[in-house]
């Protein structure tokens, strides 16, 4: 597409039309997380953006991630998030200002981890487009022979974690 | 048996007529959708009728018959009232969380409609995560009535809220678990394999009967069971008990906002016992299901047929049971459902390791979902027995009992 003024406007494909839209919503939730004046705004559009994230998934063509995306992060911790929210009276109904007087400081080290972010980005050589991605039940299985065979581990050491945590939440709701 | 989708065969057909790819694909979905959501939407107005013709008979009465042949169209006058009403936004009420609510209810409910197959190669989308798709949307469910109980302004909305976060996120465990048993007995998560592993040939012939509901009962009645309370039925419909908490999480809703969690809870109930179908009773199996031409059709009408028969029996429950209490509920999902269902997943973990034929290692999971049952029942009537006996005593009068020792809560050992 020619504008007027000679400048070459590439015209998106469907997908990437498609795309665009996903990953505006996910930059402009996050955005709304960061400036919202109210708490639990900030954690509604936190479960905004984690929608978002599954979008882009599933253009990867990585649907049980997208879907686990889902069911752990909006199912589980964006209800956590609100709960904590809820149960913490001060903040449910205040309205806090999104700066405090550390904003000098953490603006300073995001523009730094972001220009980090962005070098590695350009340095990674990115698998060229047109390779071919087998998503179907194999590639579930896969990941979980992974889980129980190379990263077993890791997956035994999580599992034990998610007990200790349990185990400390029955202590610390049990009555005395 | 190879089935082609209604999607690949109309938008093949599409191209032929000279559409570029994308523009046809785009179509077919559009279209699917849209016919998915009105049918969802429509079959709400019928399903609610069913619900108050069944409760009505249960209850000796004889239910709405004046509007439209035997009432058919009381919904229809009803949905026309609740449009007329005021839309009333409480005092200080959070806009944002209030106004979306009801959309977020409907959506997550809408959603599951994709991945249900109707006939065969009638289904939205064959995802190939779709048993996993359909326990990721019942979050959107929760997030829905959390905003609603917090939007509302209203202590009693949040404090109901919090009982349905706690309801829907104890029994999404067992239902997990129960799906989870199926999984791993078909090897897919993809609904129209689960499906087409349900057939049974005999001699050449579909004869549709090999219901994984036959080989596992126990995950089934889990199923079944947990699914109630996802749904919010009778006999765990305590977060909304009309005569006690007026209407739980969205009291301070009216008009069509109130409409579309109604419409929600409903259309939950139809879908949840659409996914039981299709993971335990065959889905669109039946006999004759393989045969050319008339095959879809029959399918269609299986699966219509078990679907409606499954809503009827929920709202059977609904009518013959009490409610139970919050504690009661709690104590139900975590101290018998979830060790039951565990016991099951490692019982059928081991048999299917096994170096046995199929057909031995599912009389195999026949009888171990028998014995685990078996088992939960009999320590079930144990805890029971002693629950009464403790009851009793606890309303003995104290002043009677004298001298003998009782401990300061009333219970004497």
């Amino acid at each position: 597409m020619q504008l007027p003024l000679g400048i070459e406007v590439p015209i998106p494909t469907f997908e990437q039309f498609v795309f665009i839209q996903v990953a505006l919503l996910t930059a402009v939730a996050a955005l709304a997380v960061v400036i919202s004046r109210n708490l639990f705004h900030s954690a509604l559009a936190l479960t905004l953006t984690f929608f978002g994230v599954a979008g882009v998934y599933i253009f990867l063509e990585a649907e049980f991630l997208a879907v686990s995306q889902v069911l752990v992060y909006v199912g589980a911790i964006a209800m956590l998030i609100a709960f904590a929210i809820m149960l913490t009276r001060s903040m449910m109904f205040g309205r806090t200002s999104p700066l405090n007087n550390q904003w000098g400081k953490s603006s300073l080290f995001a523009i730094l981890f972001f220009s980090a972010l962005l070098a590695f980005a350009r340095a990674t050589p990115w698998p060229a487009a047109g390779e071919e991605v087998v998503a179907d039940e194999a590639l579930i299985g896969q990941l979980g022979r992974e889980f129980v065979t190379t990263y077993v581990i890791a997956f035994e050491v999580l599992g034990l974690l998610l007990l200790v945590a349990l185990v400390g939440a029955v202590m610390l709701a049990r009555d005395r | 048996m190879q089935v082609t989708q209604w999607s690949e065969a109309l938008s093949g057909w599409l191209m032929g007529l000279g559409l570029p790819g994308w523009a046809a694909i785009f179509l077919v979905y559009a279209v699917g959708s849209f016919i998915l959501i009105n049918y969802g939407m429509l079959s709400v107005l019928l399903l609610i009728w069913i619900t108050r013709k069944a409760i009505s008979r249960i209850q000796d009465r004889i239910g709405p018959n004046r509007v439209g042949k035997y009432g058919l169209l009381q919904t229809v006058a009803d949905a026309a009232k609740l449009l007329s009403k005021e839309d009333i936004t409480p005092y200080e009420a959070d806009k944002i969380a209030y106004n979306l609510s009801p959309i977020l209810a409907v959506f997550g409910v809408l959603m599951l409609l994709a991945v249900i197959p109707f006939a065969p190669g009638l289904t939205g989308v064959d995802l190939n995560v779709a048993a996993l798709y359909v326990v990721a949307l019942g979050s959107i469910g929760i997030m829905a009535a959390l905003m609603a109980g917090w939007g509302s302004n209203n202590k009693y909305a949040l404090l109901a809220g919090f009982r349905v976060v706690a309801q829907l996120l104890s029994y999404e465990i067992p239902l997990v678990l129960a799906i989870l048993t199926v999984v791993l007995l078909t090897g897919s998560m993809r609904f129209g394999q689960i499906v087409e592993m349900q057939s049974l040939h005999v001699a050449g012939f579909n004869l549709g009967l090999g219901w994984l509901g036959i080989v596992m009962p126990g995950a089934l009645i889990v199923f079944f069971v947990s699914s109630l309370a996802e749904a919010e039925l009778t006999p765990f419909d305590l977060l909304e008990a009309e005569s006690e908490l007026i209407a739980g999480f969205h009291i301070e809703y009216s008009g069509m906002k109130f409409a579309m969690f109604f419409l929600a809870q409903f259309l939950n109930a139809w879908i949840l016992g659409a996914v039981a179908v299709t993971l335990f009773l065959g889905g669109w199996q039946g006999p004759g299901v393989g045969l050319p031409v008339i095959g879809p059709i029959l399918g269609l009408g299986y699966f219509m047929i078990k679907v409606y028969g499954v809503y009827v029996l929920q709202q059977w429950i609904r009518g013959t049971f009490p409610r139970i209490r919050i504690d009661q509920m709690m104590y139900f999902a975590w101290k018998v459902l979830v060790p039951l269902m565990i016991g099951l997943i490692v019982a059928q973990a081991i048999i299917q390791k096994l170096p046995t034929p199929v057909a031995i290692q599912y009389v195999l999971i026949f009888i171990a979902n028998v014995g685990v049952m078996a088992v939960v029942a009999y320590v079930l009537q144990k805890y029971f027995r002693e629950e009464q006996i403790r009851t009793k005593r606890s309303f003995e009068p104290t002043s009677l009992i004298g001298g003998m020792q009782v401990s300061e809560k009333g219970t004497m050992y």
